[in-house]
């Protein structure tokens, strides 16, 4: 293992009144890796991935970037380390009011209209890069179909060059052939521009073929982590029970 | 000793914790207030935006706001002239309906109309920002939703219900005046006459102040709802109807509090 991982979660702990939705979560990822956080929905995956993005406070813990601690950060000093994610959210979050174009290139303008016709270039060549076209450009979100949206929200996620990108259930909601596509694009995206990826999903055969690492997550904490190879004979009865989507076992 | 205290902490239990969630709810709101001028100061800004809303605040209220204000005009000129002529006092008319417009009337009826339009509507689309997890994308943008969304809405509502509400007054008037002189019979040289008479600066800018103040809690009420929206449709319904009922009744209180602090 290298000895300077890109991201690196210490005993990160999150609280919802009562709920202990993270309770000491360590991980490391190191630089250009794929990791994928599996678990069930409700197990923290989200809150995870949230904190790390700094849209959530974690109440314990360290979450390093680079060697440096987000969680300790002022919003100001945030706003500029959050400058090396890109980020896929589950339902893609488009803007509805912009069009295509505009969202797209959305972290470059920070939403201002200008230097159009340069921006719909670049707009364009993010499109191509996950197998759309300048055809969509002036198109509203609501026009397109939700593999399509995905896609969108994929090219406005790496359009700014993002050191780091999440994926937050990118296959959710999508037929099996275009969940595919979706899990091609973002194996392309790792080998081809070097981005380090976090993902979190529940779709196994997602995982399988986007994952160097996979690591599970079972009421706020990392019960396993290893190589994709490793997920099918883990030794772990958590991991097995839930790659085999078997109903009994140590989840309950 | 418990047991003598007990029947007052069973009545004045509920009544205590209801002021802490108040007080409570109102630390929020001042907070999410505060959060976004301290980072509208900094850029960058968004004149486009500004721009958007106060055509979306302002010149698109214009009708309802007009029909407002001519209608209640009307009918308070009528309504004067029927008490006055009880004890021969018909003169008044203008006089009641120009203050009656410009002190009272006008500013808070535009408020509460503009408020009904406008603060749920920003709360509606808040809201729905908030569950489709697009105010988070815009801060992975790295695009501040305070600054790019908040900020245009709340200065647009500070400059545009001033605005329409010295619109709303010359109609108002207008409307008093319409029904004086071609129903009730004055004469109109006569009426305009007296209006301008009764109409002093001070009037004015009280009415501009009060409708400040209801503008920039329209958009807080709005705005804050919206963002802090939760649970799918259902939770943005809620934070509509939230929106609204607490956009009215912080337009009645501070015109209460305005009236009595100016008049008192």
């Amino acid at each position: 293992m290298a000895d300077n991982p890109k991201i690196v979660l210490e005993g990160v702990r999150k609280s919802f009144g009562t709920n202990a939705v993270l309770d000491g979560v360590n991980l490391e990822i190191e630089r250009g890796e794929s990791m994928v956080i599996i678990g069930q929905s409700g197990s923290g995956k989200s809150v995870t991935l949230k904190c790390i993005l700094g849209l959530i406070r974690p109440d314990h813990g360290a979450i390093r970037v680079d060697g440096e601690d987000l969680a300790s950060m002022s919003t100001r000093q945030l706003e500029v380390a959050r400058a090396k994610f890109g980020m896929l959210f589950q339902g893609s979050a488009l803007f509805d009011s912009l069009p295509i174009w505009r969202n797209v290139t959305f972290a470059l303008t920070q939403g201002r209209l200008r230097d159009a016709t340069n921006m719909r270039k670049i707009a364009t060549e993010n499109l191509e890069r996950v197998g759309l076209d300048a055809k969509v450009l002036d198109l509203r979100p609501s026009e397109l179909s939700g593999g399509m949206q995905k896609r969108v929200a994929l090219a406005r996620a790496i359009a700014p060059r993002p050191e780091i990108i999440f994926f937050d259930e990118p296959t959710t909601g999508l037929d099996p052939i275009r969940a595919d596509v979706i899990n091609d694009l973002i194996v392309e995206l790792v080998d081809e521009l070097g981005v380090t990826a976090l993902t979190i999903t529940h779709d196994m055969a997602s995982a399988r073929k986007i994952a160097h690492r996979v690591a599970m997550l079972y009421e706020g904490k990392i019960v396993w982590r290893g190589a994709r190879d490793r997920l099918y004979d883990s030794g772990n009865p958590y991991v097995d029970q839930f790659v085999q989507g078997r109903a009994e076992g140590p989840i309950q | 000793m418990s047991a003598i205290l007990q029947p007052f902490i069973g009545f004045f239990g509920p009544i205590g914790r209801l002021m802490i969630a108040a007080l409570a709810a109102i630390g929020r709101v001042t907070v999410f207030a505060a959060t976004t001028v301290s980072r509208a100061v900094r850029p960058p800004y968004y004149p486009a935006r500004l721009f958007e809303q106060l055509m979306q605040i302002g010149w698109f209220s214009l009708p309802v706001v007009g029909m407002t204000a001519i209608f209640s005009g009307a009918a308070l000129a009528q309504q004067t002239f029927t008490a006055g002529s009880r004890f021969n006092a018909t003169s008044t008319v203008p006089a009641i309906v120009v203050l009656g417009i410009v002190r009272e009337l006008g500013p808070v009826l535009v408020g509460l109309m503009v408020a009904g339009r406008v603060s749920s509507a920003m709360a509606a689309e808040l809201g729905t920002m908030r569950v489709t997890e697009q105010l988070d994308a815009l801060t992975t943008l790295r695009t501040d939703p305070y600054r790019y969304l908040i900020a245009p809405r709340l200065f647009a509502a500070l400059i545009a219900i001033p605005m329409m509400v010295i619109v709303a007054n010359a109609i108002g008037i207008f409307g008093g005046y319409f029904v004086a002189v071609y129903k009730l019979g004055f004469n109109p040289i006569g009426y305009l006459d007296t209006t301008r008479q009764f109409l002093t600066a001070t009037d004015l800018q009280m009415a501009v102040v009060k409708s400040a103040f209801f503008g920039f809690f329209i958009a807080l009420m709005g705005c804050y709802h919206g963002f802090k929206a939760q649970g799918g449709a259902a939770g943005v319904g809620r934070a509509t109807t939230d929106a609204v009922v607490s956009a009215f009744i912080m337009i009645l209180l501070s015109n209460m509090i305005i009236t009595l602090m100016a008049f008192g």
